[in-house]
């Protein structure tokens, strides 16, 4: 087990290092990267004063090398539109969103667990293709018009919730149910195609020659086994979650790490846009890593292979 | 076997129509302002007139005009997108499974990498630094196909390179090239139209989400997810605005989506477990 953590670690790690490459290259490659990094009104003496910081007028490898000893110790530059550190603007920020993914995470495990198991035991039947036209529906929707279409109902028309900012409870619902739609269509599919194939296995057969209840058989022994893809398929709809954020957040004015990757896009502040992607990576990888110990915890094959 | 999709190809051949003709198809420009005529709604709604269908936005432009001719920029988008990131996708695909070895451990390392970080972030960096157009914009989607395709067509590769044809032509003295290229590639053309009818509707939510962010083509070119972008505030009061082409990307996305499950059944029933 402990081999297997190191292992996810280091792998983690070389992403983290593909990733600072890539932000580092894009930086550099396309025009000056002074202009990218100061705001337009910076005087001669703060472009002198950066050039010397950076190294930028010494060789690329150099660069690179100063870029990643400032990215290791979190220096990831200032924002031009906060003028602070970027990384603690994107820290300031982090809080709310680790509110809303749990909460579009828990809405598509309620959700998407009896609607998958509902159709993979009714197949074919109302149920089933109900649940099937709400998921082909969920992933066809682009969740920013998912957003400003339930704002339209229930906030503009109906009045019931609010449309934006954070609060009290009534703030989760429309934010949560529009981050959280993809993730209910995605995992009630694939739990719906993985719960068939374990239906038809000799050790359910087995289960019920043995006269277990049906009850004990969907839930435990079915359940468990249908549960491995959706882990597998873990890393995925991580990316696509992180996506969410962004288009949620904007949408629904939520002043999370999604919203400032939008006002970093917006307002062109690019040691911002830089510190979210890279520190947006290290986000991933920490939830990827728990998500696989889990895994590993479920499926005792992980282990070792 | 299932029945021709008959509703998906006649919305799919409805859109190519739009976008192909739009300029015939509506007497308005989809740019020029008309601010006298400025957030007239729809023709049913009390307020609205026939001679604006679908309404107009706060610059007076007509809502249709632009939704007929967001098609266009959608399809250009979406087909260049996917030539391009389906062909470095394609081109990785065969190289890493047929050559194997070093080569494919590290080429699969970088897919794993690509399916874990969220390419729209990259996308995002791309608009920032080279500025918004239709490069950029081919670009940053390319970024996100190329895995999936790379992975893919690879799995395909590495059972193709154990037959007896390829054997043959190595006998024969083909160089390793022309093996990929003229007994390999042919063979794995049928799934590589299967993957590219499956991603288009990822593609234009992909469009339709960096126009939303404003990292797409730059205004005032017609794009639906700007269209919605720019709705967005006036949700109150206009509500046409955003929701019409809304309505339109989840259409359009919802028919090329159920096409392409129909035409993988059809050339490729093995993928049905992807």
């Amino acid at each position: 087990m402990q081999g297997y953590i190191v292992r996810r670690l280091l792998q983690g790690v070389v992403l983290l290092v593909i990733v600072t490459t890539i932000v580092f290259a894009v930086g550099r490659l396309t025009g000056n990267p002074v202009d990218l990094l100061l705001p337009e009104e910076a005087s001669e003496e703060e472009r002198q004063a950066m050039i010397e910081t950076l190294g930028l007028d010494g060789p690329v490898l150099e660069q690179f090398v100063v870029f990643i000893k400032g990215a290791v110790q979190g220096d990831l530059g200032v924002s031009i539109r906060y003028r602070q550190p970027a990384v603690d603007v994107f820290f300031s920020r982090l809080p709310n969103t680790l509110l809303l993914m749990p909460a579009a995470m828990l809405l598509a495990v309620f959700m998407a667990i009896p609607l998958g198991i509902l159709s993979a035991l009714r197949r074919g039947r109302l149920t089933d293709r109900v649940s099937g036209t709400i998921a082909v529906l969920g992933i066809a929707t682009p969740n920013f018009w998912l957003g400003i279409l339930l704002i339209y109902v229930f906030s503009v028309q109906l009045g019931w919730l609010p449309s934006s900012r954070m609060g009290d409870w009534s703030h989760y619902v429309l934010p949560t149910i529009t981050l959280g739609t993809f993730l209910v269509a995605g995992f009630m599919r694939l739990i719906r195609s993985s719960m068939l194939d374990i239906l038809d296995s000799e050790f359910v057969k087995l289960a019920r020659i043995k006269g277990v209840t049906e009850m004990k058989v969907v839930w435990k022994h079915c359940l468990r086994n249908a549960l491995i893809p959706v882990l597998t398929l873990w890393g995925v709809f991580m990316g696509g979650l992180v996506t969410g954020t962004i288009v949620t957040e904007t949408v629904f004015a939520w002043p999370g790490v999604g919203r400032l990757t939008y006002e970093a896009v917006i307002f062109r502040d690019y040691p911002l846009l830089q510190a979210v992607v890279i520190m947006d990576a290290v986000l991933i990888l920490a939830i990827n890593l728990v998500v696989d110990i889990l895994y590993a915890y479920v499926d005792p094959r992980i282990r070792f292979t | 076997m299932r029945k021709l999709p008959w509703v998906s190809m006649f919305i799919i051949g409805g859109m190519v129509f739009a976008a192909i003709f739009a300029p015939y198809l509506t007497p308005y420009s989809p740019i020029d302002q008309s601010l006298p005529d400025k957030l007239l709604p729809p023709f049913w709604e009390a307020k609205g007139s026939t001679k604006y269908i679908l309404g107009t936005d706060i610059f007076g432009r007509d809502v249709l005009t632009r939704l007929l001719y967001g098609a266009r920029v959608s399809l250009i988008v979406t087909g260049l997108s996917l030539l391009f990131g389906g062909g470095v996708g394609l081109a990785i695909g065969i190289a890493s499974g047929y050559i194997g070895g070093r080569l494919d451990s590290l080429l699969m390392r970088l897919v794993d990498a690509a399916f874990t970080f969220p390419a729209i972030l990259f996308a995002l960096l791309l608009a920032v630094t080279m500025g918004q157009g239709l490069d950029t914009l081919v670009i940053a989607i390319g970024l996100l196909l190329w895995a999936g395709f790379a992975r893919i067509i690879r799995g395909e590769v590495l059972a193709l390179k154990q037959r007896d044809f390829v054997a043959l032509a190595k006998v024969h003295g083909c160089s390793e090239l022309r093996i990929m290229v003229t007994h390999i590639l042919p063979n794995v053309m049928n799934t590589f139209m299967v993957l590219i009818t499956l991603n288009v509707g990822a593609v234009i939510v992909a469009e339709a989400s960096l126009s939303f962010l404003g990292a797409g083509i730059p205004p005032p070119t017609p794009s639906w997810g700007l269209m919605v972008a720019e709705g967005r505030g006036k949700i109150s009061s206009a509500w046409w605005l955003s929701l019409l082409p809304g309505i339109a990307i989840t259409l359009v996305v919802l028919t090329f989506n159920l096409f392409g499950d129909w035409l993988r059944d059809r050339l490729d029933p093995k993928l049905r477990q992807l």
